[in-house]
């Protein structure tokens, strides 16, 4: 299809803008301080010159209305889940509703010192409560930390808690952790954090945990598997009941990462399958905005065996209903971050959950929805790799179109050009060249019809102008960047020129 | 439900165009005996103006209308809303991770003047993207610092944040590296002579904070040398960042670790904040978290993206650096667009300020009767006062006034149990300055009459 056709998107003018720093100039301000009202010091009299710095050399100067179009211009040089949908597998980008933005802003929540005593602070508690609370219903698991500041965290505090438990059982922690081939990357690096040795697991043929290879790997070496459901490839593990069998009778733990809730809430709860620990990504599933990156939120939830070991502080509340804050838990396993979780993403996902009620289940079932039906009308333009249902995400591969010389990457870049982020490229790794495609609830009927328009042009295009679609993206102020080039010599800061 | 862009008619259109009869079918690979029947038990559904109502009401419940004096590692600073408002953009608020580099320039251009800004900041030649928060950033630059040496051993000073360092306990423990303490002198800082006898040749790192947690300046080019002279690397933690505007940078540093949450982010209730971690150029490929570089396209234009990824634990796993992937990039940009308002002289007149009104508020509160400064060494905007009484039992009174008071360090140091540490910002009031000193002083003189005219309640005071 030539550029022009699209009908989702179409080039217009935006400006440009150099590094902050190169549009600075002596002299400039952008913000006034309020009027000193004490006699007025300066630092070297204060605190003697050897502990004084002069002006920060290069630091950018520059009025209010610079600033504000600095930013405003760069702004504009990115997608975002406003503009429409952002298929990234895996990432559930989902609408990020602007109340959530209002509460969390509010004098009274965002004003709030972690120190301040427990009577000024119960407003913030409740907060905190109420949403442990809702997740322990969500998940049905017995006991909850909200201190992980992201999904990873959540990983290794999870792991840790496992391998408190098992010395305080056994006397010894074990020594792996089992991980499916499929997994997010951060899984086997949280196990490297806490000592523990990776063993992988292979999938089996419908893309889930091969169970005979499981059932022969468990062993008493084996503290626990830690699995993701829906796996990467959007497929619920049909044996998870058996396969936490399996670990409980050797002893071992069932982790499971909750990076892909968004397919279970309301539908289907953890702790009914004989999970013992997981985690939530509260940016995923409960809507809190990524940000370019974060902040997150990664509450861990335990069935009740293993609450003692979970992080300080944890939220109480005394016989007169007052909550307070308690640090005495001699088997936790500490302190995870300084001044307890990331408080401002826990206010989002809380007021998140309470727009949905129990409805909730009314997401879950939009997102598999959608998954499905980009499934059902682009499973004869692109390969599947595994026929296995799908749940909230669908995976397919560049099989066909890389006879073409055509990859995910190149098809991804050119969903660009139709007004579209790109899925997620080369991801799980079981799958050569895949292309993990989730819609998230968010996408009306028409927003999936003007996907599947572009997929199936773009299967198109790559058997039969294949340059098109590698030469992509065309229509951005960049093209396609030279990363080589910039890892071979890393260029990471602006410096004054000579 | 609002959120949820779809008719009951377009949802079964949907269905029809899978070849399913109902959404049940979708679900079909959880075992019925799992699924649930009944309705989750959580509040709601609530209208827009009804959260708004349950927050509010959240909200009463706080400190709103009191005069505050905590520091202890979360500030309360000047805001502009210029750069609320900014960061508020669809465009910054929902994007995600900048991989796509063609379609997330603002992102990337924004982190790599972060990464300028914050190397400036600290004297350092390199920045990462952002870490969760100041702890954690701390926990992250000994374990860098761990690979960087080969060696397992950590020498860290008793006033390093007690939280950081029981973050940094609970990271420490599983990677094999050993923590020897190091005491404060009389002045508020390191003590030098008993941290030149805990680092041995086995020392990794020797960490330090400063200000310190009890608001001292500390020498940083001595731990330097102190360090440098046993082959280990010097791990300066931060967690005033508007210190920086004035006290001399760590540059003697081989890795700064940083909570940035003073520059354009509001306490919170303890996060989001912005953890930071700079270091020297010849470490970056052991360091953990995003990076973004510069380059060109095939054009020769700029751009950025983000870089040395194979580091990260996406692409090498169990190998990676760190298990870090979400960071706090939102954070990141409120602590960038904060910088750019204040600007060369204003992170200058800022930090000033501060020390300004430390000046003042010990001016007025170390001469109240009772009340008596314990460290000699230079502060920036925090100091420790010891009074007649337990903290926490003058805190009450002063509650009664309205006013929360130093925070107690009795229950980090035994030794200080009558010791608090005062905070003030540009954001504090002479006013209120003044009516803490009155207060205090009130509370102390009727306290001491209290106790001679009556003795017996002396043994309810700890």
């Amino acid at each position: 299809m030539s550029d022009q056709q699209i009908r989702k998107a179409r080039s217009h003018v935006n400006q440009s803008e150099d590094l902050i720093f190169e549009r600075s100039a002596p002299g400039k301000r952008g913000m006034a301080l309020p009027r000193l009202d004490v006699p007025a010091v300066s630092a070297a009299e204060a605190l003697g010159a050897d502990l004084t710095r002069d002006d920060v050399s290069g630091f950018p100067e520059i009025s209010e209305i610079e600033a504000v179009r600095h930013f405003t211009r760069l702004s504009t040089w990115n997608y975002a889940i406003d503009y429409g949908m952002y298929p990234l597998g895996s990432c559930t980008m989902k609408y990020n509703p602007r109340v959530n933005e209002f509460v969390a802003r509010l004098e009274g929540i965002a004003t709030e010192h972690p120190y301040q005593p427990a009577e000024l602070a119960q407003g913030c508690l409740r907060i905190l409560r109420d949403l442990e609370r809702a997740l322990l219903a969500i998940t049905g698991m017995d006991a909850i930390t909200l201190e992980p500041a992201a999904g990873a965290q959540g990983e290794l505090t999870g792991l840790l808690v496992i391998h408190a438990h098992l010395r305080d059982r056994d006397g010894h922690p074990r020594k792996k952790v089992l991980i499916p081939d499929s997994a997010h990357g951060t899984n086997p690096a949280s196990v490297a954090l806490t000592g523990y040795a990776v063993e992988n697991i292979r999938s089996d043929a419908s893309g889930q945990v091969d169970f005979e290879e499981l059932r022969r790997l468990v062993n008493e070496d084996v503290a626990a598997l830690m699995l993701t459901n829906p796996n990467t490839l959007g497929v619920f593990e049909e044996r998870i009941a058996d396969v936490a069998q399996v670990l409980h009778e050797r002893g071992a733990l069932l982790y499971m990462d909750g990076a892909n809730m968004n397919a279970l809430a309301g539908v289907v709860r953890p702790g009914d399958l004989g999970v013992d620990v997981m985690h939530l990504n509260l940016h995923k599933t409960f809507s809190t905005p990524h940000g370019g990156g974060g902040p997150g939120a990664g509450p861990v939830a335990v069935k009740k065996i293993l609450e003692p070991f979970l992080p300080v502080p944890a939220i109480v509340e005394e016989a007169d209903g007052r909550l307070r804050l308690d640090t005495e838990r001699p088997k936790s396993v500490g302190r995870v971050k300084a001044f307890g979780g990331n408080f401002g993403v826990l206010v989002r996902a809380l007021a998140y959950i309470l727009a949905y009620g129990p409805g909730i289940r009314q997401a879950t079932e939009d997102a598999v929805l959608n998954a499905n039906y980009l499934r059902a009308k682009l499973q004869d333009a692109y390969d599947l790799p595994y026929s296995t249902p799908s749940m909230h995400e669908v995976v397919f591969s560049d099989a066909r179109q890389r006879k073409n010389g055509v990859n995910t990457i190149d098809i991804a870049k050119r969903l660009i050009d139709y007004g579209f982020h790109p899925y997620t490229t080369a991801f799980p790794l079981i799958v050569h060249g895949a292309m993990m495609i989730e819609p998230t609830e968010s996408e009306s009927r028409e927003e999936c019809d003007l996907f599947v328009d572009a997929m199936r042009s773009i299967a198109e295009e790559a058997a039969t102008d294949p340059n098109l679609v590698k030469s992509a993206p065309r229509s951005t102020r960049v093209g396609r960047l030279d990363e080589v080039a910039a890892a071979r010599k890393p260029i990471l800061r602006w410096k004054p020129s000579e | 439900m609002r959120y949820l862009p779809k008719s009951d008619a377009e949802r079964r259109a949907m269905l029809d165009a899978i070849g399913a009869s109902s959404i049940e079918d979708l679900f079909a690979a959880i075992p019925e005996r799992f699924r649930l029947k009944e309705a989750l038990a959580v509040p709601g559904p609530l209208a827009e103006s009804e959260i708004i109502g349950y927050f509010r009401d959240r909200a009463r419940e706080t400190s709103v209308g009191y005069s505050s004096f905590l520091g202890a590692g979360v500030y309360r600073h000047v805001r502009s809303v210029v750069a609320d408002a900014l960061l508020q953009r669809g465009e910054f608020l929902t994007a995600y991770t900048p991989y796509q580099a063609e379609i997330s320039q603002g992102t990337l251009q924004w982190i790599f003047e972060f990464q300028t800004m914050v190397s400036q900041l600290t004297g350092q030649e390199v920045a990462n993207a952002s870490m969760y928060d100041g702890s954690t950033a701390l926990a992250e630059a000994a374990l860098m610092a761990e690979r960087l040496t080969g060696r397992h051993r950590l020498a860290v000073t008793r006033s390093v944040h007690p939280e950081y360092r029981h973050v940094l306990e609970t990271y420490a423990q599983h990677a094999g590296l050993a923590i020897s303490t190091v005491g404060y002198a009389p002045s508020g800082r390191f003590d030098a002579d008993a941290l030149r006898a805990a680092v041995t040749p086995e020392t990794a790192a020797v960490v330090i904070q400063s200000p310190n947690f009890f608001g001292s300046i500390e020498q940083v080019a001595e731990a330097a040398e102190i360090a440098h002279a046993a082959g280990a690397l010097l791990i300066v933690a931060i967690a005033e960042a508007v210190s920086l505007g004035a006290v001399r940078a760590p540059s003697e540093a081989d890795i700064v670790a940083m909570e940035g949450q003073s520059y354009g982010l509001p306490p919170s209730y303890g996060g989001p904040f912005v953890g930071v971690l700079a270091t020297r150029e010849k470490f970056v490929r052991q360091m953990p978290g995003r990076l973004v570089g510069q380059t060109t396209d095939a054009a020769g234009r700029r751009g950025f993206c983000l870089t040395l990824a194979t580091r990260e634990q996406h692409i090498r796993r169990e190998k990676a650096t760190s298990n870090i992937c979400t960071n706090q990039a939102l954070c990141a940009l409120a602590m960038t667009m904060h910088l750019a308002l204040l600007g060369r002289e204003g992170v200058r007149e800022l930090a000033e300020q501060n020390i300004a009104k430390a000046t003042y508020a010990r001016s007025r509160l170390e001469v109240i009767p009772g009340v008596q400064r314990i460290f000699s060494a230079p502060v920036f905007n925090e100091f420790v006062i010891r009074l007649p009484r337990s903290v926490r039992v003058v805190n009450e009174g002063l509650l009664r006034d309205k006013i929360i008071g130093p925070f107690p360090l009795g229950p980090f140091y035994p030794e200080l149990t009558k010791c608090g540490l005062v905070c003030v910002t540009e954001t504090t009031t002479r006013e209120e300055i003044d009516r803490l000193a009155g207060s205090l002083e009130r509370i102390l003189a009727s306290e001491t009459n209290d106790a001679a005219a009556a003795p017996r309640t002396a043994g309810h005071r700890a």
